[in-house]
């Protein structure tokens, strides 16, 4: 426990090493050769990617740096997707950044980090290394969503941003010291260990601290009612920084909330598993509700995102209902194959809209795919995959995520209340399905204005063709994915 | 018998495989050839049938032609297909119907013809796996992927107000499937983690659960049938949808609400089937009466025939529920027989509409002076369509009624207004549109039918006839798994 055990973060040093040669390279290269960041940086994801690949084989729960770090299958997975996602979004950035000057070496450095933090975040064992890793997360995307500083908008959104995100922070820094004040410790391990030995006097602070906790969790997640901060940032930043802030954040606050609430505070699930259940229904009505009456795609797509959080949660929440091991691996598997499925389908949505975006054009409004079955019938066909995943229509890929999501939620069905729950979950889903259908509708069904030229790299139309497959053929083969986490859930919790 | 040769599967992914050829590969510059492929290929589907319907088995009341596959392995669903007495007809039925609709679009669709003939080729093999499937989990992504195709054929190559129609056809049925997947999913966990619908009609569950079942399943199939009061939307698709795609909802669409209640809410909710079977009933003869005086004053030819749909269905539904064994098989034939009969009338308004592009009542009259023909054909369609002895609408009528009687005289007697009802608005539109003088130029200048057209009514008057003369084969097949559904449906399942 107490060894220093590096190898389990070489995913971590080969991040940081590349990032800091980003920062140096580019003192040196000029700005044309701008191509040579891009290649370090998906050169070291692909050689980040292959760590975690291969940390994820073999080896059961290792430990790191005296047990602050902690290396895991569920880590792995994480991290392994993460550095995808990532990989796609730097992908899909390339034209969008290049028309508007962002295509600089900020754009790399900071990207990098952002992902570093949440792979910190994903392996912390430690209240404070959980802190660290948020902090440098949030910190460079703060500075991604004003990289383009003459944008009124961006600066707002960085701006509300950054005030938000503080906040947040101070919440989950003021549940860690009250939950270091109740059991004077901050290893997440060991706060498990002296609930439940009942050495904890202070009852009313240990709660305190949950719901401070949640609170920030929430934050992080988007689930409403702490939201505010999802559609304005989506909106104002940058597409490709959007894009990044919807997918890898996503997976570092669902490991944040596994390694606080399922690993660390498991003696007082009862409270937090009702916090949870309230965060996920108030997330789905607001998400999907408000998105219903957006004509922006990413401001409806923010909305929507708290919607999927909501849905995400009710399975996280059900971990604990069914009370065995095997119900709750099954249970956060399922949460987990949730938020990796999401950020399939969003990566495509926002691959679309960079694609369709130009010089001195964004294509931001839902208007703007109106006909681009008629122009681009492939590229509307990914799009419309990705939307009827999110609507969660078989087959696509996202219909499992809201399957698996259910038969957690309905694992205990002795108590009626929870085939209500399921129910109203549903339901919720169903008016999302009618803001998914709608854009699928425009590109569709309306009919097209100015062709636009698609000036997109090849590498990008590649990247974009095997996400938007991915969407399809996962749906049709899900086995591999679910497997995936199943058996990384499974053995984490185990070990 | 087990059959060596997987000839569902083939049935089902030889026209997917062609449709998704066709989508990749087929350009409007050579619609020609792409409509020659699509042919071949719904041809080709439907030669893959033959066999199934050739090597059926009469004795035998499981499943046959069995396949079984771990699908996904986690969840433990398999890619279980088969066909028994209650499912054999509608396989070949799909496969026939879908040869029809290629021909019916063949000149009437110029643009965009590679994805219009992709989506009817995809859309009949996945008809065909739902009606072949004995895993739940599979059963539900068939029947829902089924949507994604209709939506685009309805809003794409539909009439003026065909985004309307679209969007209300997808919403309204994913309504009744996402309570669908809840009651699944709740299956699955009472039966301990399995997807096999034959395991789930063995299991036993108390009433209280029993009646949400049954009416979570009564949610996703009513719409589909479409039972009164769920039945708006069925207009509004028929009207705006392309011919052919009017005739793949009304002959298979329909059908495959019909196939829910036999395969789901008879032998898994028998109980509550038995408890609200009054209730049932008295929807059922709502449709018959009251929809068929709707279907009377209708202007538009195509809302005609749909609001005839609602009340052949009707008569679908009443033979199910009052729990005899010639009642249900009279459904069955009736639920095949509308197959035809109600894809045949959709087909002569479309040969009528392609050429004057109207399908207003009021703007045709004396057609018979014109297309002599054509006029034949659809006096026996017409004919077909309000239960003519020697067609094959009166098969299945007549055994409904029948058993109808034997179950409660009055309900009978309300059932048998039907015949009155149907003659006069299948006769009278027949007679206003049909004969008289020739009412205006339009009409004056209108051809005879082609030989395209005179081959896919011809093939459709030979079926009806051949049903109606010799029904001997059509009920010999179903009579045993009836029998069998019967015995399951009359004991308790009660715990």
């Amino acid at each position: 426990m107490s060894k220093l055990n590096f190898l389990a973060t070489l995913p971590e040093a080969v991040l940081l090493t590349a990032a800091c040669l980003i920062l140096v390279a580019d003192q040196f290269v000029p700005e044309h050769r701008r191509n040579l960041s891009y290649s370090i940086s998906l050169t070291a994801l692909a050689a980040v990617a292959l760590c975690c690949w291969n940390l994820l084989d073999g080896q059961g729960v290792q430990y790191a740096f005296g047990g602050m770090f902690v290396a895991d299958p569920m880590a792995q997975v994480l991290k392994l997707f993460a550095c995808l996602a990532t990989g796609f979004a730097l992908v899909y950035a390339q034209n969008y950044a290049r028309a508007r000057a962002i295509w600089r070496g900020e754009l790399f450095s900071l990207a990098l980090f952002t992902l570093l933090g949440v792979m910190v975040m994903i392996s912390a064992n430690n209240l404070l290394l959980i802190y660290l890793g948020l902090e440098l997360q949030s910190l460079a995307l703060y500075a991604l969503v004003a990289l383009q500083r003459d944008q009124p908008r961006a600066g707002e959104a960085a701006m509300k941003y950054f005030v938000l995100g503080a906040l947040a922070s101070g919440f989950l820094l003021y549940g860690m010291s009250m939950l270091y004040g109740a059991t004077g410790t901050l290893d997440i391990n060991e706060i498990a260990h002296r609930i439940a030995a009942s050495q904890v006097a202070n009852r009313p602070a240990l709660v305190l601290a949950t719901v401070f906790l949640v609170a920030g969790i929430g934050f992080k997640l988007g689930a409403a009612p702490f939201h505010m901060w999802v559609p304005d940032v989506y909106h104002g930043a940058p597409t490709p920084v959007t894009l990044l802030i919807a997918s890898a954040p996503k997976m570092a606050a669902f490991a944040v909330a596994f390694r606080l609430l399922v690993e660390g505070l498991t003696p007082v699930a009862g409270d937090w598993h009702l916090m949870l259940l309230l965060l996920a229904l108030t997330s789905l009505a607001v998400g999907n509700l408000t998105a219903v009456a957006q004509s922006n795609l990413k401001r409806m797509l923010g909305y929507s995102t708290i919607g999927q959080m909501g849905f995400m949660l009710l399975a996280m929440q059900s971990g604990v209902a069914g009370g065995t091991t095997a119900s709750a691996a099954s249970a956060y598997a399922a949460a987990m194959f949730y938020v990796l499925t999401y950020a399939l389908a969003t990566l495509v949505a926002f691959g679309i809209m960079l694609l369709m975006s130009r010089r001195g054009f964004e294509a931001e409004e839902i208007s703007d795919l109106s006909g681009l079955f008629r122009q681009r019938p492939w590229y509307a066909f990914a799009m419309a995959l990705a939307m009827f995943s999110l609507a969660g229509v078989p087959p696509t890929v996202g219909f499992y995520a809201k399957l698996v999501v259910l038969q957690s939620l309905l694992a205990d069905n002795s108590a009626l209340p929870v085939v209500w729950i399921a129910v109203i979950a549903v339901l919720f889903s169903l008016v999302g399905a009618f803001y998914y259908i709608r854009v699928v509708k425009v590109m569709y069904f309306d009919l097209p204005g100015a062709d636009h030229p698609l000036d997109a790299s090849a590498d990008m139309k590649i990247a974009l063709t095997a996400n938007g497959l991915a969407v399809i053929v996962l749906g049709v083969v899900p086995q591999y994915l679910l497997g995936l986490c199943s058996s990384a859930m499974v053995r984490t919790l185990g070990g | 018998m087990t059959a060596t040769f997987p000839w569902l599967s083939a049935a089902i992914w030889i026209p997917i495989g062609f449709g998704l050829f066709l989508l990749s590969a087929g350009r409007d510059r050579s619609a020609g050839v792409v409509r020659a492929v699509a042919l071949v290929g719904s041809l080709v589907g439907m030669l893959a049938t033959v066999p199934v319907v050739s090597g059926f088995n009469l004795e035998r009341a499981s499943l046959q032609f069995e396949e079984k596959v771990v699908w996904i392995d986690t969840l433990n669903a398999n890619y279980h297909l088969g066909v028994d007495g209650l499912s054999i007809w509608f396989v070949p039925l799909t496969a026939f119907i879908t040869v029809i609709a290629v021909l019916a679009g063949w000149k009437a669709i110029g643009e965009r013809v590679a994805q219009y003939y992709a989506s009817f080729l995809i859309m009949s093999g996945l008809l065909i796996g739902v009606f072949s499937a004995a895993d739940g989990l599979l059963f539900y992504v068939f029947f829902e992927a089924t949507l994604i195709p209709m939506y685009i054929i309805i809003g794409v190559w539909g009439g003026p107000n065909r985004v309307y129609a679209a969007i209300k056809f997808f919403l309204y049925t994913l309504l009744g499937s996402f309570l669908l997947l809840v009651a699944l999913v709740f299956l699955y966990q009472s039966s301990s983690g399995s997807f096999e619908i034959f395991a789930w009609q063995r299991l036993p569950i108390g009433m209280t659960a029993q009646i949400l079942l049954f009416l979570a399943f009564f949610a996703a199939f009513a719409v589909k049938v479409p039972m009164w009061p769920v039945h708006t939307w069925l207009p509004d698709a028929h009207v705006e949808a392309p011919t052919a795609g009017s005739v793949v909802l009304a002959a298979i669409m329909l059908k495959l609400g019909a196939y829910g209640f036999l395969r789901f809410s008879l032998p898994i909710a028998p109980d509550a089937a038995h408890h609200l079977a009054g209730f049932v009933i008295a929807l059922s003869l709502i449709a018959v009466i009251y929809i068929g005086f709707v279907a009377l004053v209708q202007t538009d030819m195509k809302k005609l025939v749909a609001y005839s749909s609602i009340a052949h269905m009707g008569f679908v539904t009443l033979g199910f529920f009052i729990f005899s064994p010639i009642g249900m098989e009279g459904a069955i034939a009736q639920m095949v027989s509308h197959g035809f009969v109600s894809g045949a009338m959709f087909l002569c308004i479309g040969v009528m509409y392609d050429r004057t592009h109207s399908r207003n009542i009021a703007d045709y009259g004396g057609v018979v002076n014109t297309m002599p023909r054509f006029a034949a054909l659809m006096m026996l369609f017409a004919m077909a369509n309000c239960g003519l002895p020697a067609t094959s609408g009166f098969v299945g009528e007549f055994m409904v009624i029948l058993g109808a009687v034997q179950y409660d005289f009055w309900i009978g007697l309300a059932a048998a207004t039907t015949l009155v009802l149907g003659a006069a608005y299948s006769l009278w539109m027949y007679k206003r549109v049909i004969f008289g003088s020739i009412a205006n130029s339009a009409v004056a200048q209108m051809t005879d039918a082609d030989s395209r057209e005179l081959l896919a009514l011809g093939l459709l008057a030979a079926a009806v006839l051949a049903m109606g003369v010799y029904p001997r084969p059509l009920t010999d097949a179903m009579h045993v798994s009836v029998g069998q559904l019967l015995q399951q449906v009359s004991h308790s399942k009660l715990p």
